[in-house]
């Protein structure tokens, strides 16, 4: 709507506009609500929040609180806080979200530019891997992992969250890569370019914002991820989102909310990290049409 | 040998053939069109010349050399797309010389290439641009450019100004033809345009469904055409369809017309022997619009001249001629008139049809009868 209309029009025009960022404006505080109560929470003492308003901001402004939830806080028999838990994730998260991305752009690039015999039913397999729910595999995975004699591991867990992740990442890129005129690959291959080359070459260089998405679905997937955590690893080798669990309901006493909330924002950062760098890829990758060479 | 031969080449997509043998000689440095309506395969065709395709049967040779099973990078051609096929994260000259690159080209001499390719187009200011920021014309000239600076032996062009406007295409088609004369290498051009194909070929395949209608010069396509469909197709506005009857005339044989109820027979000039079977049957008269025109006087009582009286149903002018719409036997004629000598809608006209160039076709089989 532009402001060229009649007055009567632009009456009308600017009387939605006020209840459109009216609408938009509640749904934003109903989303950054809690976010709002889980940092002024975090930041304020024990004292001030049984004696205080949830809505009220601190008075006494206070780290201590995520201090603790950092290095303290008791997960269980163990009181050393989230870092440990923390780097955990790191070291299992990083190495599964560049190998899904990597091979499953590989995949794509196969799948979509150099058709073979039974490669849209390879592709419809690969498919079904989107539907298979967590739960169904874990037992069969557990089985998988104890006979490689990774059971327990980084590279185990690493595993799983590979396995499970290709699928997705397949897809991604390969509905990406249709998009992308054949002709180039033709050309390429005429300049004389093999199948590396062309990948290396003049398919990847394209790849930016799939490569963005794949990364920041892969990453939020397996960072969040708690089921396979909980069940492919135990004690310190935990990722963070079982320590933040296992944080949360030690109870010594008294809650310590201020901590839980420290705790589940240090949980948070990395995915809101991502998004924070990455995300104005992700809208453009998930729409982008063909490569207007 | 020449420098591509095409002998019997078939392509099958399952049960469906696509090519159903084709034959086709280039002689060295010889610019051959292949023009056909599109999906007639001569996408397909140029594919397999390139071996982006497999060959279902039949054989293919490049200077001498059977290519059916060498890759694209060994058969020593080079190829532009209809979308020119840029790499896009390239710049132009990173374009240029990708594929000297891979051929492991010495950097000094690389640059002098792309150098002298670039002076040959005239882009050496946008060597270094990336192809979203050129025009269509400039990604046309960058990607003749790559094309050129392999220096291979023959050059593929699919359709390759299909996508530019009316303007700029005729300037590139120029531009092409002074290319080929310069560079002087074999080019096959593959067009649905049949303007482009008689402005540029040396050589002209006529396709329609997956087989060659026709073979040869621009001359023998237009004027001697093989069959109704390569007359049809080529020349523009097309060639004229008169269906006709074959009567006695005198002691010999005639054409009987009729436009706007009066009736004439016209004699054969010559075709009265290949003719004689048709004697009371219909045969088809081809006559491109440029053979009726106005009565010019100086002509009449050539041979091969005659006059019919028309009525004028349509008057298009297009500048330099008036198309005129008239009827003879029931069909829509069209006829290619001086300005001057024009007449308005529902006036009548006195026309010259010029037999020289004349075409009989069996309304049957469609092939020409003389
Ligand atoms: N990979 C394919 N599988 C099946 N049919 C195809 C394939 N490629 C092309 N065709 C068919 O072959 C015919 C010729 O196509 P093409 O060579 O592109 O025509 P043109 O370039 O003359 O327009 C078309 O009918 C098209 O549908
Ligand atoms: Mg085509």
């Amino acid at each position: 709507m532009t402001d060229r209309g009649s007055s009567g029009v632009q009456g009308v025009s600017r009387a939605g506009r006020v209840i459109v960022y009216g609408l938009l404006l509640l749904m934003c505080l109903y989303y950054l609500l809690p976010l709002f109560v889980m940092v002024s929470t975090s930041l304020k003492s024990l004292d001030e929040i049984r004696s205080g308003n949830l809505l009220s901001l601190p008075k006494n402004v206070s780290l201590e609180a995520w201090r603790k939830a950092w290095s303290g806080a008791c997960t269980g028999a163990i009181c050393a806080g989230l870092q440990g838990f923390f780097w955990n994730s790191v070291r299992f998260v990083a190495p599964a979200v560049l190998i899904t991305t990597v091979v499953g752009a590989f995949n794509g690039y196969v799948l979509a530019m150099w058709r073979f015999r039974g490669s849209d039913f390879m592709f419809s397999a690969l498919l079904i891997g989107c539907f298979i729910p967590f739960q169904v595999i874990l037992l069969p995975m557990a089985h998988t992992l104890g006979m490689l004699g990774i059971g327990n591991t980084t590279s185990g867990l690493v595993l799983v969250h590979v396995v499970y992740g290709l699928a997705f990442t397949t897809l991604f890129f390969r509905n990406y890569y249709v998009t992308v005129p054949n002709e180039l690959v033709k050309a390429a291959k005429i300049d004389g370019a093999g199948f590396f080359r062309i990948f290396w070459r003049i398919i990847l260089p394209l790849s930016l914002p799939i490569v963005m998405v794949s990364i920041i679905w892969q990453f939020t997937q397996i960072w969040n991820d708690f089921l396979f955590g909980v069940v492919f690893s135990s004690g310190d080798r935990q990722p963070i989102t079982v320590a933040l669990n296992n944080l949360v309901n030690t109870s010594t006493g008294v809650t310590e909310y201020n901590v839980n909330m420290a705790a589940a924002i240090i949980a948070a950062l990395p995915t809101l990290f991502v998004y924070a760098v990455a995300g104005k890829y992700f809208v453009r990758g998930l729409t982008a049409g063909a490569v207007k060479g | 040998m020449g420098a591509l031969s095409i002998r019997n080449v078939r392509k099958s997509y399952g049960s469906q053939d696509i090519l159903k043998g084709i034959n086709i000689e280039v002689e060295d440095g010889e610019f051959l069109i292949m023009v056909g309506p599109s999906g007639c395969g001569k996408s397909t065709l140029l594919s397999m010349i390139a071996g982006l395709d497999s060959v279902t049967s039949g054989e293919i040779y490049i200077g001498g050399r059977m290519v059916n099973h060498l890759s694209p990078k060994d058969r020593d051609i080079a190829m532009v797309f209809q979308s020119y096929a840029l790499y896009p994260s390239m710049t132009a000259r990173q374009n240029i010389s990708f594929g000297l690159d891979i051929r492991r080209v010495p950097k000094a001499e690389r640059d002098q290439i792309v150098e002298r390719v670039a002076q040959t187009l005239q882009i050496q200011h946008l060597l270094d641009r990336k192809p979203a920021q050129l025009s269509g014309g400039q990604r046309q000239r960058v990607a003749m450019g790559r094309a050129i600076a392999r220096n291979p032996i023959l050059f593929l062009f699919d359709e390759p100004l299909s996508n530019l406007d009316a303007k700029l295409r005729v300037e590139m088609r120029t531009e092409i033809k002074l290319l080929h004369r310069r560079v002087g290498k074999t080019i096959v051009y593959v067009t649905h345009d049949q303007v482009e194909a008689m402005t540029l070929g040396d050589k002209i395949a006529v396709m329609r469904a997956g087989e060659v209608m026709q073979f040869g010069t621009p001359r023998q396509v237009y004027d001697d055409p093989a069959n109704l469909f390569v007359a049809g197709f080529m020349g523009s506005p097309s060639m004229n369809f008169i269906p006709s009857e074959i009567v006695t005339l005198g002691g010999g044989i005639g054409l009987r017309m009729v436009s706007d109820g009066v009736t004439q027979v016209l004699p054969l000039n010559g075709a009265e022997a290949k003719l004689k079977t048709y004697l009371g049957k219909e045969v088809i008269v081809g006559l491109r619009p440029e053979k009726l025109t106005h009565k010019v006087d100086a002509l009449c009582g050539m041979p091969h001249i005659h006059v019919i009286q028309s009525l004028v149903h349509v008057a298009e002018p297009t500048g330099p001629d008036t198309l005129l719409l008239v009827r003879i036997n029931g069909k829509d004629v069209v006829c290619r008139v001086h300005p001057d000598h024009a007449r308005a809608h529902g006036e009548n006209i006195e026309l010259m049809l010029d037999f020289s160039k004349v075409a009989y076709f069996d309304p049957q089989t469609e092939l020409r009868i003389a």
